[in-house]
């Protein structure tokens, strides 16, 4: 199976280390992909809030292209262009009349050979736990972490068919697989603020002011996310939630995709790390070193 | 009392309008209020989910439009997930805002709109997301130079900000924006 690789926008500047470390992961799996050909943007929220056929019809012609170039299944590890992808197949299939009209602009007659995948899918479905376990090579057990879903992974049900909607587990299996503890939280699918952040920062930093406070309770040294949205709002936006709410969270925020490559001993220099502001290699080190306990010694 | 609530007796345009942009049925709201109590934004809100939808079906047109809800909401999806119902309240939130784009009304916040009028101008532009160019285009709309800008510079030299773009299928973005355009001014 060769699979299409839809990027978005995104991982091709703020989130470049979701790329590098997706296609990192991909390789030391054997998982043939190749990136899709004059692919366009999706049109994200600007485009479903302004006009029905323009938040249909950007993601369609993604789709098209993959059909046309014979692909079965297209990897899109952006969750707010999976959510778009996959909610533009869903109105597209209960709406003849929009589907009408997206052949309409396009001059293309989508027959819906493609399936849309997100990475976390085809990891925990496809290749499966049991070579996850197979394939790490460092020891991650001290970094406890919990998994950030945010919104549009898994809502609405209906369109994206993935995982359960409230509380999904298919990200902290496979983190849990790769050796790292993995804690239970409350935030998993809350929402950060999303694409509010350049419109209405405050509330970015309000929500997203929720989440880390939530995670660093429950005693979590990281937050793995799946989506850029969520990335940039939680790591790029941290300094600016500690001073806003007086508070010191210093949580480094990973793509669950470079927790996964540095289990599998890819060279940590190569995955983007360098890239995020919140400076994620002391916690790197720190759970490296044989003099750091996992657990704080008992007092008294 | 001369006036029973109806679906025929509270027939608007309104209604109407918002059905076909959503292609949603919202008198089968039967008030329980669970979109209400999920939403990430009601803290901040005028009226919350559940009451835009009551307005749509009392035909409220100006509450709707002019409600801080409809700029603030994060598209989330809450809403819609949670519904018993299974209207898809998020959809007609996005009609909300398509409609309040389209007749010109002055958003609460209008920097939302700016924001989604900004990235949809780039994006036939470049035929994908051009982040520099989107904040200095919404700058120069907004007027507000200043924000965020040490958060850019720090972005830019962590490498996830680059400053040229990238053109991809240019005129078939431009041919996909102007169809769509001439479709839904003749519809």
């Amino acid at each position: 199976m060769r699979y299409a690789y839809y990027p978005g926008c995104s991982l091709h500047s703020t989130a470049f280390e979701y790329d590098l470390s997706m296609r990192a992961v991909l390789e030391k799996l054997g998982i043939e992909y190749e990136e899709l050909r004059g692919w366009i943007c999706c049109g994200t929220s600007p485009a479903h809030c302004s006009s029905k056929l323009l938040g249909v019809t950007l993601p369609i012609k993604n789709l098209a292209i993959a059909e046309e170039d014979g692909f079965r299944q297209m990897i899109v590890p952006c969750a707010s262009c999976f959510s778009r992808l996959k909610i533009a197949l869903h109105e597209t299939s209960e709406n003849p009349e929009l589907k009408e009209k997206v052949e309409q602009v396009l001059n293309y007659a989508y027959q819906g050979s493609v399936e849309v995948r997100h990475p976390l899918d085809i990891l925990y479905n496809e290749v499966g736990l049991e070579r996850i376990r197979e394939s790490v090579r460092e020891n991650l057990s001290r970094m406890k972490v919990v998994c950030y879903y945010g919104c549009l992974l898994t809502r609405p049900p209906k369109a994206v068919n993935f995982d359960q909607c409230e509380y999904p587990m298919t990200m902290d299996n496979l983190l849990k697989g790769c050796g790292i503890e993995v804690l239970d939280w409350s935030y998993k699918t809350d929402c950060c603020g999303a694409g509010q952040a350049l419109a209405l920062t405050n509330i970015v930093v309000k929500l997203s002011r929720d989440i880390l406070d939530n995670a660093k309770q429950v005693g979590a040294e990281a937050v793995a996310v799946a989506c850029p949205l969520c990335h940039s709002n939680l790591d790029a936006r941290q300094s600016e939630i500690e001073q806003t709410y007086k508070l010191s969270l210093n949580l480094p925020i990973f793509y669950f995709s470079q927790l996964i490559a540095l289990a599998m001993g890819v060279d940590k220099n190569k995955i983007g790390l360098q890239g995020h502001l919140v400076n994620p290699f002391p916690l790197l080190k720190k759970i490296k070193s044989p003099s750091s306990p996992a657990r704080p010694p008992s007092r008294g | 009392m001369d006036k029973v609530l109806t679906p025929e007796t509270l027939k608007s345009d309104f209604i109407d309008k918002i059905a076909q942009e959503s292609d949603q049925n919202v008198y089968l709201c039967y008030q329980c209020r669970k979109c209400a109590a999920g939403c990430p934004v009601t803290y901040e809100t005028d009226y919350t989910p559940f009451q835009i939808i009551q307005g749509v079906i009392y035909g409220q047109r100006e509450l709707v439009l002019n409600s801080k809800m409809i700029w603030l909401c994060t598209t989330c999806e809450t809403c819609t997930t949670r519904c018993p119902q299974e209207i898809d309240i998020a959809r007609v939130m996005d009609a909300a805002r398509i409609i309040a784009q389209r007749e010109g009304i002055k958003a609460k916040y209008p920097v939302v709109p700016a924001f989604f009028q900004t990235s949809l101008q780039n994006i036939s532009w470049f035929g994908r997301l051009y982040e520099v160019g989107l904040i200095m285009m919404l700058k120069l709309r907004t007027k507000d130079f200043t924000k965020d800008m040490g958060l850019g510079i720090r972005m830019f030299l962590n490498r996830k900000l680059k400053l040229t773009p990238k053109p991809t299928a240019l005129r078939e973005v431009r041919r996909i924006f102007k169809k769509i355009k001439e479709i839904e001014e003749t519809s």
